[in-house]
């Protein structure tokens, strides 16, 4: 469980976040979207003590993140970055290692780890193990980047824009085996995406922000059918829009 | 030539592996400072700009400078100043490529390990190092490449080199020795660099046998050179540490005698031959000798007040001039009984007796120019001087024998050169100065034909070459009795036969084979 109370992120630039109050209910997947700059990276930070709040507290299963050892909680906290963040000089296999590793696991332990995490995301341990990471396609990469980002069993996951980087036929396959994950494993995940259709069609809330503020947070459901703003109607628009032409393609042509 | 090459090669366990001892040192202690330096700054850029501007700074003082600086800095003379030096030039590549290379890691990657939960240590340990290691290791090839370059400047400071190659083979016009010497430092520059190479490719490219033996070979070869010297011994062992100055000389003479002495040349042809034969004199009388060559003038001069070299010939109008600081004027036997006194009581050395000649600065020109612009004497050169250019060696300018003799005569001339003392007579020969302070003994006077103008004012003080000895051997009888037989033995006319014989570019002799024409020429019947 993830609870912000009245946070505010201020950069030396200026305000980036402001009275921001959220919260993930353990087991929940929560969907930021919002535009360039409108403080999604800076939220996720927040959980695991990459950026302090200026004022405001953060809580993670109830404890404040500012009275616990900042190396702990990330390491108890699994992370996704958008351009995948592997270390080019490590295969796979000790990319995903890494941190059992450095948490002094025995060898053993870490192989055994290791093959259940790659196929856990699809990888064959034996054709992927030894490569390195520019020996991978963008997908197969992203998978690696999952697997390393659950090696330390997380009980929460964050996701800055995952999948930005792939083609569209990759990408619909990870998110819902991402998806698949978060529900088996019983992850909390919070998740940044700026395509509104992935975010509708995979989050349990959505929280929609502008220029540091929520705009509003709640079921696909409840913004689709009750946008608290022109705002928040006008993000919406494109994926309604999609729809029905989709809808009226597929009528047309059965 | 392949004679004149196998004679130089003789030294080259000693001189290779002395090169090698300092530069294995040097790079070694660089690297152990300058890589826990770097990662120290890393993270503070204004702490990194000031540790790489401070070593910016070092690296734009010349080399030969700041060896040159290192020996009244550390009070010091041979390994240890010449070590520091090395060790300072060292520094730079590997700071500035370290600092650089870390911090043009792909910040997403930092990013992605922090975010991971890596700490800082494990961040620079797993990460940063590994990915800036080519960078990293790059600077350090580029530094041993300097070290091993820089090092044959160590020469003049006393520490053996091989810049003992090149410096005497300069000084000696053999350039067979000036070969061999660049080579030699060219090879084992690249050869360094290769090994280096193989270890960093070894590491990149996880094949840990490549790693292990880049480095492997590199200690070995090291080590080995290094102890080159000790294994190929048919010489006497050479102590390559400077013997440990003995504070109060009077005592140490009385209480053990002296069994190896350390004869002390500087730069050019006469002090190799004189050391030579000041070598031959000890050894008869059963001495372990080792040798200091190619020893700027004041270095010399400093190592012998503080017992690091024992005995060496200097002339007494440059010590009256340049140690005592003297302006006056005062006749020979005036000069050697005032500088015996001060030097004795100033620092404890023995002015042990004048060899019997004279080798003093005297202005000279060609023949044929001399008669053409009616020049005799300085007096002459008067009215001539706003016209003519005068070359010299690099230290005469410096000298307060120059002002004295600009004052005396009232001399201002168009241009003045400094050249080493082995291309000044080629420089008038072919008419580049007009007019060179060559050396009264030198043998290339009388085989360049070149007129030597009077001085009838008497600027220059004599020059008599005599023989200087250390607080630790002042006193010692055997030493003493050794070199007190070459005293008032050698004139003029011989020790410019034994200069042309090594200076002249055909039928050349060695300073030693000199040394010991010279010996039997002016042996006692
Ligand atoms: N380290 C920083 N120092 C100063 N300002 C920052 C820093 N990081 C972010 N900001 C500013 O804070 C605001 C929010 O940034 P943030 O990265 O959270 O936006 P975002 O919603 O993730 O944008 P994007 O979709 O482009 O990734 C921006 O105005 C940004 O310029
Ligand atoms: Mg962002």
């Amino acid at each position: 469980m993830i609870e912000l109370h009245c946070v505010q992120v201020t950069y030396p630039g200026g305000v980036a976040l402001q009275d921001l109050s959220l919260t993930v209910a353990a087991g929940q997947m929560l969907v930021l979207v919002g535009e360039s700059g409108s403080g999604k990276t800076t939220t996720l930070k927040l959980v695991n003590r990459r950026v302090d709040p200026t004022s405001g507290t953060v809580l993670v299963d109830g404890r404040n993140v500012a009275t616990v050892d900042a190396i702990a909680l990330r390491r108890s906290v699994g992370t996704v970055f958008q351009r995948f963040g592997l270390f080019p000089h490590m295969t796979v296999a000790e990319n995903v290692g890494l941190l059992p590793r450095l948490m002094g696991c025995s060898a053993a332990d870490i192989h055994a780890r290791v093959n259940t995490l790659l196929e856990m995301v699809g990888l064959a341990p034996q054709v992927f193990g030894d490569r390195f990471p520019a020996e991978l396609s963008g997908g197969q990469q992203q998978r690696v980047g999952v697997a390393r980002a659950l090696a330390p069993r997380p009980r929460i996951l964050l996701m800055d824009e995952p999948f930005g980087a792939l083609d569209p036929v990759t990408r619909e396959g990870l998110a819902t085996q991402v998806r698949q994950l978060h529900v088996d494993l019983g992850l909390t995940t919070v998740l940044v995406t700026h395509d509104m259709t992935e975010a509708l069609l995979m989050g349990d809330q959505v929280a929609v922000m502008h220029a540091g503020v929520l705009l509003q947070l709640g079921t696909p459901a409840q913004l689709l059918h009750a946008p608290s703003s022109d705002r928040v109607r006008a993000l919406l628009e494109t994926p309604r829009l999609q729809v029905e032409r989709l809808g009226r393609l597929v009528s047309g042509a059965a | 030539m392949s004679a004149s090459l196998s004679e130089q090669l003789e030294h080259l366990p000693e001189y290779m592996g002395a090169h090698m001892l300092l530069c294995g040192v040097a790079l070694l202690l660089g690297l152990c400072i300058s890589l826990p330096m770097a990662l120290l700054v890393v993270r503070r850029p204004r702490a990194a700009a000031v540790v790489l501007g401070s070593a910016g700074v070092i690296q734009t003082i010349p080399s030969l400078a700041l060896l040159a600086l290192m020996v009244p800095l550390l009070k010091s003379f041979g390994f240890l100043p010449a070590l520091v030096a090395l060790v300072l030039y060292s520094m730079l590549p590997i700071l500035r490529n370290t600092v650089t290379g870390i911090s043009q890691v792909d910040p997403n990657l930092t990013e992605a390990a922090n975010a991971l939960g890596l700490t800082p240590g494990q961040m620079l340990r797993l990460v940063e190092i590994p990915l800036a290691l080519p960078i990293i290791v790059a600077g350090v090839r580029t530094s041993a490449v300097w070290v091993v370059g820089i090092a044959t400047l160590s020469t003049p400071v006393g520490q053996t080199s091989l810049g003992n190659y090149i410096f005497g083979g300069l000084q000696t016009r053999n350039w067979t020795a000036v070969m061999v010497g660049c080579v030699l430092a060219a090879a084992l520059a690249l050869l360094i660099d290769l090994l280096l190479a193989l270890a960093e490719r070894g590491a990149r490219l996880r094949r840990p046998m490549h790693t292990v033996l880049g480095l492997g070979a590199l200690v070995v070869v090291l080590v080995t050179g290094s102890l080159w010297p000790h294994l190929a011994t048919s010489r006497p062992p050479d102590t390559r540490q400077v013997v440990a100055p003995q504070t109060s000389a009077g005592a140490a003479s009385q209480s053990a005698p002296v069994t190896s002495v350390r004869v002390g040349a500087k730069t050019f042809t006469e002090q190799y031959i004189l050391a030579a034969l000041m070598e031959r004199h000890l050894r008869a009388a059963g001495l372990v000798v080792t040798r200091a060559d190619s020893l700027g003038s004041t270095v010399a001069f400093d190592a012998l007040c503080r017992s690091e070299i024992d005995v060496y010939v200097d002339y007494s109008g440059t010590l009256w001039a340049n140690a005592m600081k003297r302006q006056d004027k005062a006749p020979p036997w005036k000069v050697l009984a005032e500088l015996a006194g001060w030097l004795a009581d100033r620092h404890g050395v023995r002015l042990l007796g004048a060899l019997g000649f004279e080798n003093a600065y005297a202005l000279a020109m060609r023949r044929d120019r001399a008669t053409q612009l009616g020049i005799a004497t300085v007096q002459d050169l008067t009215h001539h001087a706003p016209l003519l250019a005068v070359g010299s060696d690099y230290e005469f300018f410096q000298r307060p024998e120059w002002r004295t003799l600009q004052q005396t005569y009232g001399l201002a001339f168009r241009e003045t050169v400094s050249f080493d003392s082995t291309f000044m007579y080629p420089a008038v020969v072919e008419n580049k100065v007009d007019i060179i302070t060559a050396f009264s003994s030198d043998g290339r006077i009388a085989a360049y034909d070149l007129v030597v103008l009077d001085d009838p004012r008497h600027a220059f003080p004599p020059y008599d070459a005599v023989v200087l000895l250390s607080p630790r051997v002042a006193t010692d009888a055997a030493v003493v009795g050794a070199l007190q037989e070459m005293l008032g033995r050698i004139d003029v006319a011989h020790m410019r036969q034994a200069n042309l014989m090594v200076d002249r570019d055909d039928d050349k002799w060695t300073p030693d084979q000199a040394a010991g024409w010279l010996d039997e020429q002016t042996r006692r019947p």
